[in-house]
């Protein structure tokens, strides 16, 4: 029986207390007139199933009554009910987001198999620690490295697709025939590439993104086996990849093969490969990074010129990560922390007011021979209701904030620009909630019940406790603290937006539309072909009405990074580091003029010169510097681009690199000066049009002209300058976006604290102001002590915020683009809006001090 | 406490069955289970769970109550307590036979009767 007796503790000890004995009395006559083992087996069997369902049901009746009792309970209260709603909804929907988004780039493995195992491979120069390979370094890597279970490459092609409705530009990239199997994702549809695909003289083959596929094909499973004409040569579709499918990009549309003739292993210092390589199981990092090291330094010994100063590194895919992105994120975490802290300070401050409230109500259902447990229970359920009503309205924040974060998400990781909702996240999210509610809401109430009684009947809720009152002082002294953390971060990083937005570019952003015609090869192989092109397009939109100039350039500053060649200056022949290199951009004339380049000294390129005529440049202020620093760099000559070139002009720099990173001096040459078949990636494609209205109204016209020019010319990219220089910014001004928000949040929520926090203590003690008018005291010097509490409680908060916040921005130090970490602007003023807050959340309380009406509170007393 | 019997209705069999058993007698939990186990010939058999969790609920909504006569001394077990149907128990009961009744009487007029084995 003493099991039965043990059983029956799974009902509710209430039900246990009223019916546990009769129950047991029963089962004991059962099991008496019970004959036999089987029998009595039965009986057991029975019993366990029987107490395990029906005490279920009577706890599932309990909770329901307490739910429903709970639910009135808070709406009576609708006040309250609704701001512990929104507490929570913000500190765990900001939290559930935040840490989605880092999970999804930080943590989670990327989406191949064994991600763990795949690298990406670079050429490390002086001065570049990523350099893309060169196809002959590529190939020898691959030939003698024992580390990797497959070694593959690849490089961006986007490429024109003509014959399927409008002339269209797509994003593609040309691979390895091995990449596919490298990667490890087998296609959707049909096949992927094998390493037969990418030999010299193998038929084109394409395989389709899935986005392509289903945008331009309408998911037609027929469309295996069919051509299509991608630059004007035919290619076979081979396969689709998943739907999840992105690499390198998420850009990407469409991937072919190389088919390396043999002539593209001949130049070493033609670097266009980006290497990815899966490692041989057991093979770390560290010993395929000193495998690539020898291989390296035998190259070296191999090809002394060509590799002079040519090392191998070797990064883990998921370490593609700038430390910059890295680093937001977590700082965006860190502030969502904040928050978290701050709501749930807020919370607790709330719960416990309402537990000291009810303080009287809650002696008086004591004394009456409520049961305390009862009580609590019933005080849980209150907490668990709102606990899991915020879990669910902060579930809604996570997926409505998802989306509008999916911009934080780096291009250079190969997956899908937004996260899915979590479910680890969610489950996390709503443990957190619960144990919020619980830890804040219960706690309080276990006290409060402890003391409930005659006890609390007498002191009622004027007391309250003293230690109640420290506990909520130090939690408003909390929030005011993590409020000036929050404050001084996004103060710091709002003066690095404003000064990386202030960085001048060096070219006109104002009035500038940009768009690409990426001429297609071979039918645009031919220079003068091209010409042609380039003079009907550019006669034609600078008759426009409102144009005031346009030019033709290989790609525009702070859209393609690449293109950097090495200097030879004097015959002396150096390899390339960073301080011997410079940007190469073919330009049409009035290239300059059209951005508003100055040019310093010497003039523009012009038509006159073409192939037949010498080569010429026109160089950056900084190249000029840099190679004839005390003299006139006019007429002086120096081999760049696989000629000899004489500087004809020198113009102002531009920041070809983007606004916070370092640019090597630019070099631009004549667009009559490619040689037919020669550096057919640096033909001018980049259409750059002044206006001296909204740019964006050429656009039609523009459009017409170009299809008048080439019917089968696609357009792409069509987009203004200022629009390409604010992409430089994006990610940091949705960082600060985020960050000022919940800034505005924990400052809002810091005043509410002090705000309630007061008029508590004003209302406990309006008998004692009473008492002090009554004897004389002024109204100035009641305002002044309700004041002086608020004022204390901020410098308490605002004084530790204020040496966190410094660490804060010493951790926060390389995204500050070099504004100091104790900025004592930003730190002033982020302490004075915080004592600004926190006085305003002062004054309500304090007025309604002064009020108080000595007669009333004395007669009421 | 609920006013009206209909709104209570249809009754759980559980619920029904206890009322029935407490008509003629007041009883205590046990005897409730061996008298409806009796009286459906076996059919029925209320495990002590089932019937201590209608009764509480019973209790709350006024179908029954406790009584604090006892049998005699000799008769009596100290741990038992007993039932006693309330009026507004009986007025439930007598609704829910009424319902049973209309519903056979629809059944019949359906023409469908009871199979007679």
């Amino acid at each position: 029986m003493t099991l039965y007796r043990l059983l029956l503790h799974l009902y509710p000890s209430s039900y246990r207390a009223e019916y546990g004995d009769e129950m047991s009395a029963i089962f004991a006559l059962e099991l008496r007139r019970s004959q036999g083992l089987a029998s009595r087996c039965g009986l057991w069997l029975a019993a366990f199933a029987e107490v395990l369902f029906n005490a279920g049901a009577v706890h599932w009746e309990i909770a329901k009554r307490d739910f429903r009792y709970s639910i009135r309970s808070l709406l009576r209260s609708p006040g309250f009910a609704l701001t512990a709603f929104f507490l929570v909804t913000i500190g765990i929907g900001a939290n559930a987001a935040i840490f989605t988004l880092a999970d999804f780039v930080l943590v989670r493995p990327l989406p191949f198999p064994e991600p763990d195992r795949l690298v990406k491979v670079w050429e490390k120069h002086a001065g570049y620690s990523r350099m893309e390979l060169s196809p002959a370094n590529y190939r020898d890597l691959k030939a003698t490295s024992a580390s990797f279970a497959a070694l593959a490459a690849y490089d961006d092609s986007a490429m024109n697709l003509v014959g399927e409705g409008a002339p269209q530009r797509l994003e593609g990239s040309s691979l390895t025939g091995n990449l596919f199997s490298t990667l490890g994702r087998p296609a959707w549809i049909g096949r992927y590439f094998s390493e037969r695909d990418d030999q010299a003289g193998a038929p084109g083959t394409v395989v389709l993104s899935y986005g392509l596929w289903q945008t331009n094909f309408g998911g037609d499973g027929n469309v295996m086996g069919k051509s299509i004409f991608l630059d004007n040569q035919p290619y076979v579709v081979i396969g689709v990849m998943p739907p999840d499918f992105h690499f390198p990009t998420r850009e990407t549309q469409f991937w072919k093969t190389f088919r390396f003739q043999e002539g593209a292993y001949t130049d070493r210092n033609d670097n266009y490969l980006t290497g990815i390589g899966r490692l041989k199981p057991g093979i770390s990092l560290a010993q395929a990074r000193s495998e690539l090291a020898t291989i390296a330094a035998r190259l070296r010994q191999q090809y002394p010129k060509e590799n002079e100063g040519v090392n191998a590194s070797v990064i883990a895919l998921r370490d593609e990560l700038s430390t910059q992105s890295r680093l937001l994120l977590i700082a965006l975490c860190g502030a969502a922390l904040c928050v978290l802290v701050i709501a749930c300070a807020n919370l607790a401050n709330l719960l416990l007011a309402r537990s000291l409230a009810r303080q009287k109500e809650l002696s008086i259902r004591v004394s009456l021979g409520a049961n305390r447990r009862h009580i609590l229970r019933r005080l849980l359920s209150e907490s668990l209701l709102l606990g899991l009503a915020g879990g669910a309205g902060a579930i809604g924040v996570a997926a409505a904030a998802l989306p509008l974060l999916s911009r934080l998400v780096p291009n250079a990781l190969p997956i899908q620009q937004v996260p899915p909702v979590d479910v680890r996240m969610l489950v996390l999210a709503l443990c957190l909630t619960v144990t919020t509610v619980i830890t804040f809401g219960v706690a309080p109430a276990i006290r409060v019940c402890r003391n409930a009684g005659f006890g609390g009947l007498r002191e009622g809720v004027r007391t309250g406790g003293t230690g109640g009152h420290r506990a909520r002082a130090a939690l408003v002294i909390a929030e005011v603290g993590v409020s000036v953390v929050l404050l001084i971060s996004s103060g710091l990083l709002i003066r690095a937006l404003w000064k990386v937005q202030s960085t001048d570019p060096g070219f006109r952003t104002i009035g500038i539309l940009t768009l690409r015609t990426a001429l297609p090869i071979p039918k645009y192989e031919r220079t003068n072909i091209r010409e042609q092109f380039y003079t009907k397009v550019l006669t034609d939109v600078r008759s426009l009405p409102s144009v005031t100039d346009a030019a033709y350039i290989s790609a525009l500053p702070m859209t393609w990074r690449g293109g950097i060649w090495p200097v030879v200056v004097n015959g002396r022949s150096q390899n390339r580091t960073e301080s011997n290199s410079a940007s190469l951009r073919f330009v049409t004339p009035g290239f300059f003029s059209t951005l508003g380049i100055g040019i310093k000294s010497g003039r523009d390129v012009s038509e006159t010169d073409t192939s037949d005529r010498p080569y010429v440049a026109v160089v950056s202020e900084s190249f000029a510097q840099r190679y004839w620093p005390d003299e006139t760099p006019m007429g002086r000559h120096f081999e760049f681009g696989l000629h000899d070139r004489q500087v004809i002009g020198v113009v102002g720099d531009i920041r070809v690199r983007g606004l916070e990173r370092t640019s090597e001096p630019q070099v631009y040459l004549p667009y009559k000066q490619v040689p037919d078949g020669w550096l057919i990636g640096y033909t001018p494609k980049d259409l750059v049009v002044h206006s001296s209205q909204q740019p964006q109204l050429l656009v039609p016209a523009i459009r017409r002209i170009i299809a008048t020019a080439d019917s089968e010319q696609p357009i792409s990219d069509v987009r203004t300058m200022g629009e390409i220089v604010a992409g430089e910014t994006e990610s940091r001004t949705i960082q600060m976006r985020v960050l000022i928000t919940f800034t505005a949040v924990a400052i809002i929520l810091a005043g509410l604290g002090i705000y309630g926090l007061l008029s508590f203590m004003v209302s406990l003690r309006q008998q004692e102001f009473g008492i002090r008018i009554a004897l004389g005291a002024r109204h100035g010097d009641i305002f002044k002590m309700v004041l002086g509490q608020g004022a204390r409680l901020a410098a308490a908060g605002v004084l530790p915020g204020l040496a966190l916040a410094y660490v804060a921005a010493r951790l926060l130090e390389s995204l500050l683009a070099g504004v100091r970490p104790a900025d004592a602007l930003t730190f002033s003023t982020a302490a004075g809006v915080c004592v600004v807050t926190t006085m305003l959340g002062t004054l309500v309380p304090a007025f309604r001090a002064v009020r108080v009406d000595p007669t009333t509170v004395m007669r009421a007393e | 406490m609920t006013e009206s019997p209909d709104s209570l209705l249809p009754l759980q069999p559980t619920t029904f069955h206890v009322l029935l058993s407490l008509t003629d007698e007041d009883r205590h939990g046990y005897a409730i289970i061996l008298d409806v186990s009796r009286r459906t010939n076996g059919e029925l058999k209320l495990s002590a769970g089932t019937l201590y969790r209608s009764i509480q609920r019973m209790l709350e909504l006024g179908l029954i109550e406790e009584t604090k006569t006892r049998p005699a001394p000799e008769m009596d077990d100290e741990r038992r307590r007993y039932y006693r149907i309330t009026p507004f128990g009986r007025l439930v009961a007598q609704a829910e036979v009424g319902r049973l009744r209309n519903l056979l009487k629809m059944a019949r007029l359906c023409g469908v009767t009871p199979r007679t084995t």
